[in-house]
């Protein structure tokens, strides 16, 4: 009875990744199939790529990708073809137009304003008047007696 | 009875956290000594509260008292008792109990190990603490109650999610959280400093250390996490850009930049008002990672606790407390004037393009792990960001850092000459590039990515190495080189750690071989020079699982290497399969064998994997934990901690 039970969770249990029956006989292309699967989002699983994971869903996709590039698409054909049926969602590396073009520019934007914030800061420090010398006023050298004393 | 006593004494603890806020707080002000002391034994019955707590909690889950409902939601009399212990954190309010715990752990620690501060810093700090601890023992409580019993009690629990099961990941959340909440005594000394209103180079000293063993924490978790995702998962990924994976990484990150920018406050009194900042932002980023994760607001590989309840619970304590520290910040600007002067090429301008690079590179994460939020919200697209966005746009910057590092690492403090640094660097940059070539030459494809990826790592671990040894003189180089400051060789070994993860990230994905086919038994196959046989596949029974596991026999040039046990598992009571991928491990190279399904005309699914330098990825994370172990070993803080009792050197005695 426990083996049985075991055969049908087995059964049951969701399919592996890329399975072998999957894999096209042409070794470019199946290169290529890969290449687009990994940019795919599966999309009944929390963040992980069709090639990746082991939903049915993922399995269609893999094979639907499969098929246009067995008809002759070429890759980003193919991605088109499936964004069209499963919307923007599907895809891992969002489209850089509209209001996404937020989130592309907003990294160096802001590598730009730091550099800049950092460089201005570097030039008043670097023309800033030393305080008298580098030694510590006797005044200082109290606090600091204190501080260490306590 | 025992759950009774646990819920109790967390009750207990919240009234105390609420005494140990006000009381010290009053006392700092008025300047009553009395009332300040309040806060050392605060902190030591918080803790011990606390421990009462969770000790009762984990009683529970040892004997499997399954009338205590989280108990029953989460483990299982046939489990393995590691996995009945860790089962305590693996859940939602269990980890919730665990990170209070560790809020007062560290409140503890300050008030042991703290004898050197001023004591209304002193007071103030654990006064910080305690409101944390305060507000999520409040969280617990009202929302998150571990100790709930259920009537008619169960026969027998629901089991732990599986993929839990698994001595990587027992210890994960431990880390992880130490890191995480550590991170929450930066935050203290910030905003107690800021209340004091006095920052300096002796708060600078003070905060570095607690820094430090909250970022070897957080390597750690991160680095336990993603070798676990490596050999659970399947198919040999360390690294996913999940949003909580990035809710633990960006903390990491400004943890990182705030541990260099510690330094310049600590040695040249600069960059105070930057350092208090990323004080408050590390923090700011756990409690975003609490909230990510907990919220559910965020669909993650993750998420264990979907409850808007808790999520807008988590959002009023990030508001309340960033947002308080942030006004405070803002009031008190004026006292964090910097004083040090030094020259555009300097020891100090290189921590500042350091951080620049790291906060910047955090934001960057931060944006595409919140991106598909916004878009939906303001734009109505619904959309992903997902692995090849972040690497297209994290990478860039970690290449720009990674290639000043040796530079920046060796310019003298104040001012300094680049072309005097690039001669004695001249020796660690001819290696690199000696060594890019050669991998360039040797490589079978055509790729940049490994040539690229191994001579970065070469520049900064020969970069490290030269750094070391430009510190010895001629002679008695090797001597004088052993008897340098822990700090400074915790400063080579983390940077060289840095290289060697480089190198096993880069090594891993340029050159890793796959094969998926379908095996019968006695079968071979050849990848990468080696010879794979699968000899049988067999049913065991485990304690709690019922297992298919392939007997494979590794081989190469005719020589049998190893024999492997891939496995296929399936947990019964969770209804679960899980694969256990057999690894043979080596230092240049892993072979990874998962065993899939059955096919329809007989033979198994088998996948095979060449990962080249696959270890070193956690081997570098590991280095730059010992790097960071070695630093906070340093003479110099141990004094600084203690320097009541030893006071220092060069400091004339009364």
């Amino acid at each position: 009875m426990r083996w049985f039970v075991l055969s049908m969770l087995l059964w049951a249990a969701p399919a592996f990744a890329v399975q072998p029956d999957e894999i096209l006989s042409d070794p470019q292309m199946e290169a290529r199939a890969r290449a687009i699967s990994k940019e795919l989002r599966c999309l009944v699983c929390r963040n992980e790529n069709i090639d990746d994971s082991n939903a049915e869903l993922a399995r269609d996709l893999r094979l639907l990708v499969r098929e246009r590039l067995v008809a002759g698409d070429n890759d980003d054909e193919a991605i088109e073809f499936i964004v069209a049926r499963y919307g923007e969602y599907v895809l891992l590396n969002p489209r850089a137009g509209g209001s996404n073009l937020i989130l592309y520019y907003a990294g160096p934007a802001m590598f730009l304003f730091a550099l800049l914030a950092g460089g201005f800061y570097l030039r008043t420090r670097s023309r800033a008047k030393p305080e008298g010398s580098d030694a510590l006023s006797a005044e200082e050298e109290e606090k600091l007696k204190n501080i260490m004393r306590e | 009875m025992i759950a009774e006593l646990g819920h109790f004494a967390l009750i207990l603890g919240f009234l105390v956290a609420l005494l140990q806020v006000v009381v010290p707080l009053v006392g700092a002000a008025k300047r009553w000594p009395g009332w300040m002391r309040f806060a050392e034994p605060g902190a030591n019955v918080l803790f011990l509260l606390t421990g009462f707590s969770f000790a009762a909690l984990t009683y529970s889950f040892v004997v499997s008292d399954f009338s205590v409902k989280l108990v029953y939601m989460n483990s299982h009399t046939a489990k393995p008792m590691l996995y009945k212990v860790s089962g305590v954190w693996g859940n939602h309010e269990g980890s919730m109990l665990l990170w209070v715990l560790i809020l007062t752990l560290f409140g503890a620690m300050a008030a042991w190990f703290g004898d050197g501060l001023p004591p209304t810093l002193k007071a103030r700090i654990l006064a910080v603490q305690a409101s944390i601890t305060a507000a999520f023992m409040a969280f617990v409580l009202f929302t998150s109650n571990p100790f709930l019993r259920m009537t008619p009690a169960s026969m027998n629990g629901q089991d732990l999610n599986p993929l839990l099961q698994d001595p990587g990941l027992a210890f994960h959340p431990p880390f992880l959280y130490l890191g995480y909440v550590g991170l929450s005594m930066a935050f203290s000394f910030a905003v107690a400093a800021l209340i004091e209103g006095r920052v300096d180079a002796a708060w600078g000293r003070w905060v570095r250390p607690w820094t430090l063993a909250a970022w070897i924490f957080l390597t750690i978790g991160i680095g336990l996490g993603s070798w676990w995702a490596y050999y659970e998962l399947g198919w040999g990924g360390f690294w996913f850009w999940d949003p909580v994976e990035n809710a633990s990484f960006m903390p990491w990150l400004i943890a990182v930049a705030l541990l260099h920018s510690a330094i310049v406050v600590e040695k040249r009194e600069s960059l105070k008002s930057w350092t208090i900042l990323l004080s408050i932002i590390a923090f700011g980023f756990s409690l975003v990672g609490a909230f990510i994760t907990r919220s559910g607001i965020i669909t993650s590989v993750h998420a264990f606790a979907t409850d808007p309840e808790r999520g807008v619970f988590l959002l009023f304590i990030l508001a309340v407390f960033v947002g308080g520290a942030l006004m405070l910040f803002a009031l008190r600007a004026g006292v964090m004037e910097a004083k040090g002067v030094f020259g555009v090429v300097s020891r100090e301008s290189a921590l500042v393009l350091n951080n620049i690079l790291l906060a910047v590179s955090a934001f960057i994460v931060f944006v595409g792990t919140m991106w598909p939020l916004v878009s939906e919200l303001l734009f109505d697209r619904k959309l992903s960001v997902g692995e090849p966005w972040f690497n297209a746009s994290f990478t860039p910057l970690m290449v720009v850092l990674g290639v000043v590092l040796p530079l920046g690492a060796m310019l003298p403090w104040k001012r300094g000459k680049l072309g005097r640094v690039a001669k004695q660097l001249s020796g660690a940059f001819v290696l690199a590039l000696s060594i890019g070539a050669l991998v360039w030459a040797m490589q079978e494809e055509r790729s940049a990515l490994g040539p690229i990826g191994l001579m970065l790592a070469a520049w900064l671990v020969a970069g490290s190495a030269t750094d070391l040894l430009s510190r010895g003189r001629k002679g008695e180089r090797f001597a004088r080189i052993l008897r340098l400051p822990r700090a400074d060789w915790g400063k080579s070994v983390a940077h060289a750690g840095l290289g060697i993860t480089i190198a096993g990230i880069s090594g891993m994905l340029a050159w890793q071989q796959e094969d998926i086919r379908v095996m019968k038994n006695g079968d071979s196959l050849e990848l990468a020079g080696y010879t794979i046989t699968l000899n049988d596949v067999s049913r065991i029974e485990g304690p709690n699982y019922l297992s298919t596991t392939g007997n494979v026999t590794l081989a190469k040039d005719g020589k049998e290497i190893s024999t492997l046990y891939p496995e296929k598992r399936v947990y019964p009571v969770a209804g679960m399969p899980t694969t256990e991928a057999a690894i043979d491990i080596g230092f240049w190279r892993d072979i990874y064998v998962v065993v899939g399904d059955p096919q329809d005309g007989g033979g198994w699914a088998m996948r095979s994997y060449f990962k080249p330098l696959a270890n070193w990825i956690w081997g570098g994370a590991l280095l730059m934990a010992l790097g960071g172990a070695l630093s906070l070993s340093d003479r110099r803080y141990r004094v600084a901690a203690g320097a009541r009792k030893a006071p220092l050197q060069g400091v004339p005695a009364e």
